[in-house]
């Protein structure tokens, strides 16, 4: 009986006033407080500095603290043409990185490899990091990278933290 | 010709073996023995001068029976002259002397050249691939039996497989 | 290099670092100096390595012994690709090349093709490739200035550079369509004109740079850190820079005057009067304020090609080479099937080889082309020039400090997207 019973799980799938609004507390501290990785591997990354200067601010959203430490950081926004020699060092850096961590596609080139069919590139950073968010575009704007953020952050909203996701929502 | 040519044709009759103006390019097709002797020469005489290395590339031509062509580009900026040192390597000996004790620029452009075409370079310090990764193993990309799309290494990520 | 002799290896003193003898432990000393070298990696996911570069650093202490710079990260296969498409195809690869000043790469390539087919570009089609080219050698300017100073650590002048580089991404955007990779210019020509309200723009803009360009000096020119950390750094003779290859501003700092733009005059270069700033001691400092010098003969090239240009057409009328006017292409069938058929099949280029040279802001970056006839490259190789100076990034650094690796790797002006290709 008391507080814990409140909160708990109850049997029609529905979760409690106190755990929603827990939830959505976290939640919305998670979703404001992005802190991405500076991995700007081509051309992409000139237009994520562009976005982290002074006319497009990220900072507003949040997501301005860019740390050059995986460790430190939830967001890893793949910027850039992804090369088979290069692979090995993003699947690494995903891997150090600590839950919960989400993953941006920015680009073309990332995303499905763009014009670059040949011998070295990946045709695409999903083969081998699950990525939440695509963002199309070579190289897409700054406005387009935020449009992305904004996406990611209603994704993040929607996640549940303390209780088990439910099949119907898409996760 | 261009007085340079005459020059070239004179000092080393027996190296010598084509020369081509087109367009305002200088090219001189040389036998791969004499390549070292007469980069020696465009380096060291003083009226030819030819300090600044311009690139260093390949070419395959695989109908041919030697089959790929090293190509030196040299300027010489007091001067005001550029010309092309070419020579021709077979498949079954693929090698020629390395460059990089007259110009030190040629270093990375003939690893690159090694990389590529497969082409070693004898005497060069350090002749180890360069874009590629040290352990490819599919061959030489730009050669023209070689698939755009390589053979199959882009899709392979055995790194996945590895314990964290 | 190293004296295995002198080293102390921990195998050789198992249970204490003291020299100690058992009879007279009283006697135990510490060893006076050990010395070790160190290997340590740099890279690739760094913050100040501007892109995807590693570098090998061999260290003594703090010292740099020798740095191996590993590459190749973002090797796309580039020249190959070449070899697959026809020679108009292959513009939006160039753009990707140098990604911070797109159009210079799309210059030295349509450059490159006009000498491979001998085609003259009309005279404002000259005029207007000059004035674009100096805007974005600005802008590549900028960029390096502000990334520059961001890794020694003066973070205001980044701002500054950034802020006055999206006034000229806003033009880029009306002008093609794109503010990064644009592609702009065509075999034989430019796409389309400078409108008005471009040209009312870029004279506006050229009346509020110059004082900008002050502004950075003020925070640079005379401040100690500044001076402390660029001056006498990565030193490099102008022999060495030579046989090297190195070009551009890392080898106008060694004293060679060597600049494209008036070796070769090309485009409208030779119409317009301006200096080209060449160094004295090879350091950080003197390739700094060759850059800065720069960006003011830049505005003066822009301002005379403005006064100077006259209407013309702004592309060479050889229809089996050069593209019809896109407003033709969707109205008259026979423009529509022309550019079809330059794009799908390609025009028949002559066999033979050439090389082109063209000054970009980074240095002499050249397509040596190879073809036997017919609509696509034999073999497309690209000189360019981060990977050349990437050749003497070992020799620039010998002896200099770790902290100095990120302030030569600025100073070279490397990209990887050119390195790599």
């Amino acid at each position: 009986m008391g507080l814990i019973q409140l909160g708990r799980h109850q049997k029609d799938g529905d979760i409690d006033v106190i755990t929603t609004t827990v939830e959505r507390a976290v939640n919305w501290a998670r979703k404001g407080s992005l802190w991405p990785m500076t991995f700007g591997l081509a051309c992409c990354a000139i237009e994520m500095i562009a976005a982290v200067s002074s006319r497009y601010d990220m900072d507003r959203y949040g997501a301005g603290v860019f740390r050059a430490s995986p460790r430190q950081s939830d967001l890893m926004i793949v910027a850039g043409t992804v090369c088979r020699r290069m692979a090995p060092v993003i699947r690494k850096i995903y891997d150090q990185m600590p839950e919960p961590k989400y993953v941006i596609a920015m680009g073309s080139c990332a995303t499905s490899g763009n014009i670059y069919d040949s011998y070295s590139v990946v045709q695409g950073v999903d083969r081998f990091v699950p990525v939440d968010i695509y963002v199309p575009g070579c190289p897409p704007t700054p406005e387009a990278l935020f449009d992305g953020i904004l996406k990611l952050q209603e994704r993040i909203m929607q996640k549940r933290v303390f209780t088990k996701q439910p099949e119907q929502v898409k996760a | 010709m261009h007085p340079l040519v005459e020059r070239i044709k004179r000092e080393f009759v027996d190296g010598f073996v084509d020369a081509v103006e087109w367009r305002g390019d200088l090219a001189v097709t040389v036998r791969r023995e004499t390549v070292h002797a007469i980069a020696e020469f465009l380096r060291r005489d003083p009226e030819v001068d030819c300090d600044y290395m311009v690139h260093v590339s390949s070419v395959d031509w695989p109908d041919d029976e030697e089959r790929f062509e090293v190509v030196w580009e040299v300027a010489s900026i007091r001067r005001r002259h550029r010309i092309r040192l070419k020579t021709r390597v077979p498949e079954s000996d693929c090698q020629v002397d390395s460059l990089t004790d007259v110009w030190h620029g040629a270093n990375f452009m003939e690893r690159e050249v090694y990389d590529m075409m497969g082409i070693r370079f004898r005497n060069h310090p350090d002749l180890r691939r360069i874009l590629m990764p040290d352990d490819y193993t599919e061959g030489y990309p730009l050669r023209k039996d070689f698939p755009l799309q390589g053979k199959g290494w882009r899709d392979t990520f055995e790194f996945l497989n590895e314990k964290a | 290099m190293r004296d295995t002799e002198k080293t102390y290896r921990f195998e050789d003193q198992r249970d204490t670092i003291y020299k100690v003898d058992p009879e007279h432990p009283e006697t135990a000393t510490l060893p006076l100096q050990r010395t070790e070298e160190l290997l340590l990696n740099m890279g690739p996911q760094h913050p100040s390595t501007h892109g995807v570069l590693k570098v090998i650093l061999e260290l003594e202490g703090e010292r740099l012994v020798k740095s191996t710079p590993v590459m190749g990260y973002l090797h796309r296969g580039v020249e190959k690709l070449a070899e697959e498409g026809t020679y108009h195809q292959f513009i939006p690869h160039t753009d990707r090349l140098d990604y911070v000043c797109a159009m210079y790469n799309n210059f030295a390539y349509c450059r490159a093709v006009e000498k491979l087919m001998n085609i003259t570009v009309p005279d404002r089609a000259e005029y207007l490739r000059t004035i674009v080219a100096e805007v974005q050698r600005i802008i590549g300017h900028q960029f390096w200035l502000g990334t520059q100073a961001l890794d020694i650590g003066a973070m205001t002048v980044f701002f500054y550079t950034f802020r006055d580089r999206e006034i000229l991404l806003d033009w880029f955007d009306e002008l093609c369509g794109a503010r990064l990779t644009t592609s702009w210019y065509r075999i034989g020509g430019v796409e389309r004109d400078l409108s008005p309200s471009l040209i009312a723009k870029l004279r506006a803009f050229l009346d509020y740079f110059p004082p900008k360009i002050d502004e950075y000096q003020v925070f640079l020119e005379k401040n100690r850190i500044w001076l402390a950390r660029t001056k006498g750094v990565a030193v490099i003779s102008a022999e060495d820079a030579l046989s090297f290859g190195l070009s551009g501003p890392t080898l106008r700092g060694s004293g060679v005057d060597y600049d494209l733009r008036k070796y070769e005059a090309y485009a409208a270069y030779p119409k317009c009067d301006f200096n080209v700033p060449v160094g004295k001691n090879g350091d950080t400092y003197d390739r700094y304020w060759i850059r800065v010098m720069e960006l003011y003969e830049s505005v003066k090239i822009i301002k005379q090609c403005l006064d100077q240009m006259q209407e013309g057409p702004i592309m060479a009328s050889v229809p089996s080479v050069t593209l019809p006017p896109k407003d033709r292409v969707f109205t008259n069938l026979d423009s529509m099937i022309q550019q079809f058929k330059l794009f799908s099949q390609g025009f028949d280029a002559p066999p033979g080889e050439i090389y082109c040279g063209t000054e970009a802001h980074k240095g002499e970056l050249g397509f040596y082309i190879v073809s036997t006839g017919g609509g696509k490259p034999y073999r497309m190789k690209i000189r360019s020039p981060s990977f050349i100076h990437m050749g003497a990034f070992d020799h620039m650094s010998r002896g200099y400090m770790i902290a100095d690796a990120v302030t030569i790797f600025g100073t070279y002006d490397i990209v990887m997207g050119e390195c790599d290709r």
